[in-house]
């Protein structure tokens, strides 16, 4: 607690709806709320509210809202009062700045300066409902070499290959970092969704070796939880290079969210905090980098697509390339404005690029060099909805990786506070009253409904722009259309402003 | 038959069952006006010890031990399988309340009178309102063959 601090938002009980029913006293994992037996009224400490939304969402009478504080400090424009705040808590702490999920400054999304294509007399829209549409993909290398056998029958040489069912993937969140009910979510919905997710760098819990046929293993810098067996297990490989909420820096699991069963996944110690080196101290070049995609290719018989995933930054295209040529089988990129549980607050914010950049040159740099069919490209950080998902592939991806969106689905209301693990919705927590919280029963189906929600508006989207698969959309940028750029950002995106004709 | 049966792995002990119970009971169309200020009488309540909460109501036993134990015959299991109490009839010895293995039959507030969950049939809801609103679906309605 800083003396010098206000908390920055207010708990307002409305008194005349309150039936004291406790319930916002029992569900707050904060203590924020307490009773009162003497006036049988309920009260507030809203120094301890991280504004999740948990009491509001339970109220049964509504009684409750979280306001900003009004309170402020003298208006200036250049000390905001976060600004302030922030250095007050370093003063009194000495301590790096921690925040959770993505990067909430006000930067430009580029998503929203690009506006799509439609159909209109001499090329007519397609009817999803009424005419096939095709989303479902591959993800792998395209370079199958024609080869024949003695008998002259063609031999398969196509190199292992993700098939999925719609271009969405959940992205690397671990064990650890979330609990054992939102993962156990994630792998249940990618299975009825033919699609993945990812274990992100906590290992795997042996319940869900079961789930294994939509899984995608990570191998981070800290190599938790990495072994035989688990590589086995998994669909494909994914080599964290970086993330695009903290480029640069390793992962960072806090002491209080590891516990026994997180400390036996990841093979680490009980409740001592879990920081992921920053490089791979094996990997310092492209070639360093394409030995451990060999290694790991020779370890599980080259039977699974192995994918490179880093962050979103200024030479991406160039790091791109070069992933491409160390038999890497898929790129992953994420961008700033990437979820974490944890990273330090001035990283977090300030760096990285929009990967609406990264992916337009990593994309073009790829086709320039004849290599855009040796790699997939995946992107994530900070994809928000189904038209983001249409532009992102238009741009040049091939699928995108949803982790905010699948959280917010299980019932994240955004309070940025996973670093405490104390998540009052069970997701982003290891304490075994509030994992609870989160019945995988009901949460799977809040993501399976999201990503077939998310399907349906592509189809509808591709069909209005007379596309009736997403092969034909991916790196469709005529399809795109720039709002508000500059003539810098249009090159960079290689896109014509609204307007502009063929 | 269809009953309610409690998930203890997912029953938070938030108690809201508890609130919604007495508000479907209250006969009042609003829950502020039915349960504000008043000590709330549900026919469903949650058990708590330290992290393990869960929720009980009445099971309508096969063979039901209340039924056979009332003097005044006003409680009865109908053709549906629910255990009803009929309140005119019942003379508030509170038998009931002593046999049940549950502690699902309670004294009615006013002391004359037991009074029980009737599965929501009894009140105009429909579908029983703990089960609606539980936020965790720890409480379920549904046929179990192992039940009957």
């Amino acid at each position: 607690m800083d003396l010098y601090i206000r908390p920055d938002y207010e708990v307002v009980r409305n008194t005349d709806r309150c039936i004291a029913c406790r319930v916002c006293e029992r569900q707050c994992a904060n203590e924020v709320h307490t009773f009162d037996p003497e006036t049988g009224k309920m009260r507030a400490d809203e120094s301890k509210c991280v504004n999740c939304h948990r009491c509001v969402s339970l109220c049964p009478t509504h009684a409750l809202k979280i306001v900003k504080t009004d309170n402020t400090y003298r208006e200036n424009a250049n000390w905001s009062a976060q600004t302030i705040n922030e250095v007050y808590r370093q003063a009194n702490t000495g301590g790096v700045l921690l925040s959770s999920m993505g990067n909430p400054k006000p930067f430009p999304v580029f998503w929203d300066k690009m506006l799509l294509n439609a159909s209109q007399v001499t090329n007519p829209p397609i009817d999803p409902l009424r005419e096939p549409m095709e989303t479902q993909l591959w993800l792998g290398k395209r370079t199958a070499k024609i080869e024949r056998d003695e008998k002259g029958l063609l031999k398969d040489t196509l190199a292992p290959q993700l098939k999925l069912s719609v271009p969405i993937l959940f992205s690397a969140m671990s064990y650890g970092s979330i609990s054992y009910n939102a993962h156990e979510s994630l792998a249940r919905a990618a299975e009825e969704l033919g699609t993945y997710y990812n274990t992100g760098e906590g290992g795997l819990h042996r319940d869900f070796y079961r789930y294994g046929k939509n899984t995608i293993v990570q191998v981070a810098s800290g190599r938790f939880g990495v072994h035989k067996e688990y590589l086995e297990t998994a669909a494909a490989i994914e080599i964290k290079m970086g993330q695009g909420a903290k480029p640069g820096i390793g992962g960072h699991l806090p002491g209080a969210k590891i516990s026994a069963d997180v400390s036996e996944t990841r093979m680490i110690p009980q409740g001592v905090d879990a920081i992921s080196p920053a490089p791979h101290h094996d990997i310092y070049s492209i070639e360093d980098l394409k030995q451990l995609v060999d290694s790991l290719k020779e370890a599980t018989e080259h039977k699974k697509p192995i994918i490179v995933k880093i962050a979103a930054v200024h030479n991406a295209a160039a790091i791109a390339s070069g992933i491409a040529r160390s038999g890497a089988d898929i790129i992953a990129i994420d961008g700033f404005r990437g979820g974490t549980g944890a990273a330090p607050t001035r990283i977090r914010d300030n760096v990285g690029i929009p990967i609406e950049m990264a992916l337009a040159q990593i994309d073009a740099r790829l086709r320039d060099e004849g290599i855009r069919d040796e790699v997939s490209i995946l992107v994530g950080g900070s994809i928000r909805s189904s038209a983001d998902v249409v532009k992102a592939i238009a741009l040049g991806a091939d699928a995108c990786y949803i982790g905010t969106a699948a959280l917010l689905a299980l019932g994240c209301h955004l309070c940025r506070s996973c670093h405490t693990g104390k998540c009052n919705w069970g997701i982003a927590t290891q304490r075994p009253d509030l994992v609870k919280r989160l019945n995988p029963d009901l949460a799977y189906k809040r993501l399976v409904n999201l990503v077939s929600a998310w399907k349906h508006e592509i189809e509808e989207i591709m069909g209005g722009m007379g596309i009736n698969s997403l092969e034909a959309l991916r790196g469709n940028r005529l399809m795109l259309r720039g709002i508000g750029l500059t003539d810098t950002e249009l090159r960079l995106l290689g896109i014509r402003y609204a307007g502009e004709s063929l | 038959m269809k009953r309610i049966y409690v998930k203890e792995e997912w029953c938070l002990g938030c108690h809201l069952c508890e609130y919604e119970c007495a508000f479907a009971n209250s006969g009042i169309a609003d829950m502020v006006k039915a349960l504000k200020g008043k000590t709330i009488h549900p026919n469903v309540h949650v058990e708590d010890c330290g992290d393990i909460h869960f929720a009980v109501n009445c099971r309508h036993c096969k063979d039901p031990i209340c039924v056979h134990s009332c003097i005044s015959g006003a409680l009865t299991k109908g053709e549906d399988g629910v255990v009803r109490i009929d309140r005119d009839k019942c003379v508030g010895c509170l038998t009931c309340v002593l046999v049940c293995p549950y502690g699902a039959v309670l004294p009615a507030p006013d002391g004359h009178a037991a009074m029980k969950c009737a599965l929501c049939t009894d009140n105009g809801r429909g579908e029983p309102n703990c089960v609606k609103y539980c936020p965790n679906g720890a409480i379920v309605f549904e046929e179990r063959e192992a039940a009957e």
